[in-house]
C-alpha cells in the first residue's frame, strides 16, 4: 500500500473573474521511503499541490489518502493525527518562521499542542532534534532574525521532523539560499530522510537538484501531469515535449544546448487551452492536439506520460 | 539510497541565485524579522532618541504621580471649600493654584482630577482595545461572512458621529467611572477593529501560519500566539492616541455636565469656570493646560512608538 495515493485531485480557486485551476486531476502516489520529485515552471500548480495534500488548500475534487485512510473529507478538527505524520518544508526561510518566537517555543510548540512529553521530555527532543539539523542547544532562547538564511532553513527542518513524520513535502527548500547553502541544506535533508525512514514529495523547478534528490519524478503542466517516471529513466529518456524542453533548458557545457524552444509563455491557468493544453506552444503539435486531451498512458519501464505523439 | 555528498556527482550543473537575491533577503530581514528587537530593547531606545518623546514621558510621569499622590498631597475631599473664592494663583500658599468661585483648592481639584481622567482614559482604551482587536482579528483571520457582517458593523458605528452616540450613552446610564469608560469604549473600538482586521488579514497569509496550520495548531491558537504578536506594533501606537482622546472625551462629556456628579474632573472644572472667563479665567485655564499636557504627553509618546515600532516608517515592509 502506498503512503500517499491522490486521486483526480483538482483545486480550482474562485476569483472574481473566473476559476483558476491550479490544479486539474492530479493522480499520484508516493511509496513509503521514496523522493518523489515535483518540477514544472513557476504557476503550473506545484505549490498548490503540496498545500493541497496537506490539507491547507481545501481540494475542489478528488481523493487523498494517508497510509489507507481517507483524509479528503476530514473536518478540520479530526486532522490532528494526519498532521502528526505528514509536515511541510517552507521555500522562504525568512517568512516561515514566527518572528517573535524563540527557536524552543518554535520547536517545542508542536511538542505541546500534541500532547507529546512532559516539560523535560520536550525539551529533551527539541534539544535532540536541533543537534541533528546541526544547531547548538545555545539556539533555543534565540529569535530567528539572529540567524543566518541557512540556519533559519534548518529550523524550518527541525520543526518539520519534530512531530516524526512519515512524509516531508519540501517546497523549493533551497531555492532561497545561496548556492553553498544549498548543498548543506539538501544533504541534511538526505541524511535525515536516511535517519528518520521519510518519505520526500520534492517540489522544485531545479532540475540539477531533483535529478540528484529524488527516486521519481513527476513533471507538471498548467495544473496536470504530462509525464511521470523514475528519475534515472527520466534523464536517459525523456518522452515529453515539454520535459524534453525543460531539460534542454538546464545549460550544459558538455553537450551545449539542445535547441528545443518552447514558443510563447505559460498561459494562464484562469484560460487554459483547449485540448492539450501544452500545444500553442508545442513543436509536436497537430489537430488531433488542439481538439483533445490526452490522458496520461503507460510508456514502459515504469513511465507514462499525456501526449498523442511522443 | 541518498547519496552521502549530493554535489559531488559530476555534471552537475547550477544557475547561481541572481546577486541581488541576498540583499532584498537582507532587507527582508531588517524589515520584518527586527521587529522582536524593536519592541524589546529598541522602544526603550528610540524613546531615547526621541527628545521629544522623552518629554512626552515625563510630562505623562508627572501627571502619573500627582494623581497617583493626591490622595496624600490633598486629602479630604477637593469638591470641599477651604478657602475665600476667586483667590488668583500664587496669590496665597495655602491655595497655590488658586481657589474657584465656590473657594474649594484649584490644585487639589487639578490632581485629584488627573485621577479621574487617567483612570477613564486607561480603562476606557483597555476596554476599547480588547473589543475592537478581538473583532477585527475575527473578521480579519476568518474572513467571508464573518468578515462581511464585523465589517458592516463597523461602518454603522463609524458613520454615527462617535460624540452624539457618546452623549446618548452616557444619557442613558448613570454616569460613574465605569459607565463612561464602557461608553467610551463603545465609541472608540471601530478604529481599533479595523486596524486589526488590516493586520490580521495580511498575516494569516504568510508561511509561518501556514505553518502553524500543517501543525495542527488550533484557530484560536493561531491568533493569540502566532498573529497576534506581529499585529500589535501599530495597534499599540493607535493605543497611545486612544487614552489621550478618550480624555479628551470624559472632559468634554464632564464640561456639559454629564460626568459623574461626585468627583472633581478637569472637565467638570472647566465648565464650572466658563461663566467666569472674564473676569478669573484661570478657574478654567489651569485644568484646560493639564489636559492639554496630558494630551500633547501622550501624542508624542505615540509618535515616537510609531517611528519604532512601524516597519513601513522604516523604509517599507516587504
Amino acid at each position: 500500500m502506498p503512503l500517499l495515493s491522490i486521486t483526480d485531485l483538482s483545486t480550482h480557486f474562485r476569483l472574481p473573474d473566473g476559476a483558476l485551476r491550479a490544479l486539474d486531476g492530479v493522480s499520484l502516489e508516493v511509496e513509503a521511503g521514496e523522493t518523489l520529485g515535483i518540477v514544472g515552471e513557476s504557476g503550473c500548480g506545484k505549490s498548490t499541490l503540496g498545500k493541497t495534500i496537506l490539507r491547507l488548500v481545501e481540494p475542489t475534487a478528488g481523493a487523498i489518502a494517508f497510509d489507507g485512510d481517507d483524509i479528503t473529507a476530514l473536518p478540520t478538527g479530526k486532522l490532528a493525527p494526519y498532521r502528526r505524520r505528514a509536515q511541510m518544508v517552507f521555500q522562504d526561510p525568512f517568512a516561515s518562521l514566527n518572528p517573535r518566537h524563540t527557536v524552543a517555543k518554535i520547536l517545542g510548540d508542536p511538542l505541546k499542542v500534541h500532547g507529546i512529553g512532559g516539560l523535560h521530555e520536550r525539551r529533551r527532543r527539541v534539544e535532540d532534534m536541533l543537534r541533528r539539523v546541526g544547531l547548538g542547544p545555545d539556539a533555543l532562547d534565540r529569535y530567528p532574525h539572529e540567524f543566518s538564511g541557512g540556519q533559519r532553513q534548518r529550523i524550518g527542518i527541525a520543526r518539520a521532523l519534530i512531530l516524526e513524520p512519515d512524509l516531508v513535502i519540501c517546497d523549493e527548500p533551497v531555492s532561497a539560499l545561496d548556492l553553498s547553502i544549498q548543498a548543506q541544506t539538501l544533504n541534511l535533508l538526505a541524511r535525515m530522510k536516511a535517519d528518520l525512514g521519510l518519505s520526500y514529495i520534492f517540489i522544485s523547478h531545479d532540475l540539477s537538484v531533483v535529478r540528484y534528490f529524488t527516486d521519481r519524478v513527476v513533471v507538471m503542466y498548467l495544473g496536470r501531469i504530462v509525464e511521470s517516471a523514475p528519475t534515472r529513466g527520466l534523464w536517459a529518456r525523456p518522452l515529453h515535449p515539454y520535459t524534453r524542453a525543460l531539460m534542454a533548458s538546464v545549460p550544459d557545457p558538455a553537450q551545449g544546448r539542445i535547441a528545443l524552444p518552447l514558443k510563447g509563455d505559460l498561459p494562464s491557468p484562469q484560460d487554459i487551452p483547449r485540448g492539450c493544453r501544452f500545444h500553442p506552444r508545442c513543436p509536436l503539435a497537430t489537430d488531433l492536439c488542439r481538439s483533445s486531451e490526452p490522458e496520461l498512458r503507460d510508456a514502459g519501464d515504469g513511465q507514462s506520460i499525456a501526449c498523442h505523439h511522443a | 539510497m541518498p547519496p552521502k555528498a549530493i554535489f559531488a556527482a559530476p555534471g552537475d550543473h547550477h544557475t547561481p541565485p541572481p546577486p541581488e537575491t541576498r540583499p532584498l533577503a537582507a532587507f527582508r530581514i531588517e524589515d520584518t524579522v527586527s521587529a522582536p528587537t524593536a519592541s524589546r530593547n529598541g522602544v526603550v531606545s528610540a524613546l531615547r532618541r526621541h527628545p521629544p518623546a522623552l518629554i512626552g514621558v515625563a510630562i505623562l510621569a508627572g501627571v502619573t504621580l500627582l494623581a497617583l499622590l493626591s490622595p496624600l498631597l490633598f486629602p479630604g475631599d477637593p469638591l470641599a471649600i477651604t478657602g475665600e473664592p476667586f483667590l488668583w494663583p500664587f496669590a496665597s500658599l495655602a491655595h497655590p493654584l488658586g481657589t474657584d468661585s465656590l473657594g474649594r483648592d484649584i490644585l487639589a481639584g487639578v490632581a485629584h482630577g488627573a485621577r479621574v481622567s487617567l483612570r477613564i482614559g486607561l480603562s476606557a482604551t483597555a476596554l476599547g482595545l480588547v473589543l475592537g482587536v478581538a473583532a477585527g482579528a475575527l473578521a480579519g483571520y476568518k474572513g467571508g461572512w464573518t468578515d462581511a457582517a464585523i465589517s458592516r458593523l463597523i461602518e454603522i458605528f463609524q458613520t454615527v458621529p462617535s460624540f452624539v452616540l457618546l452623549v446618548v450613552l452616557v444619557a442613558i446610564t448613570q454616569p460613574s467611572a465605569g459607565t463612561l469608560s464602557a461608553a467610551i469604549a463603545i465609541v472608540t473600538w471601530p478604529t481599533v477593529a479595523r486596524l486589526a482586521r488590516a493586520e490580521f488579514r495580511s498575516l494569516r497569509e504568510k508561511d509561518f501560519v501556514l505553518a502553524a496550520r500543517s501543525l495542527g495548531y488550533s484557530h484560536t491558537r493561531i491568533i493569540i500566539h502566532e498573529i497576534l504578536p506581529n499585529a500589535l506594533p501599530p495597534i499599540v501606537v493607535t493605543a497611545s492616541v486612544m487614552v489621550a482622546s478618550a480624555i479628551l472625551m470624559e472632559s468634554a462629556l464632564s464640561f456639559m455636565g454629564l460626568g459623574d456628579p461626585n468627583v472633581v474632573s478637569w472637565g467638570s472644572m472647566i465648565g464650572q469656570g466658563r461663566e467666569y472667563l472674564r473676569s478669573a479665567w484661570y478657574i478654567s485655564a489651569l485644568p484646560g493646560l493639564a489636559i492639554m499636557l496630558t494630551v500633547l504627553a501622550l501624542n508624542l509618546i505615540g509618535d515616537a512608538l510609531n517611528e519604532a515600532l512601524n516597519p513601513r516608517k522604516r523604509g517599507g515592509r516587504a
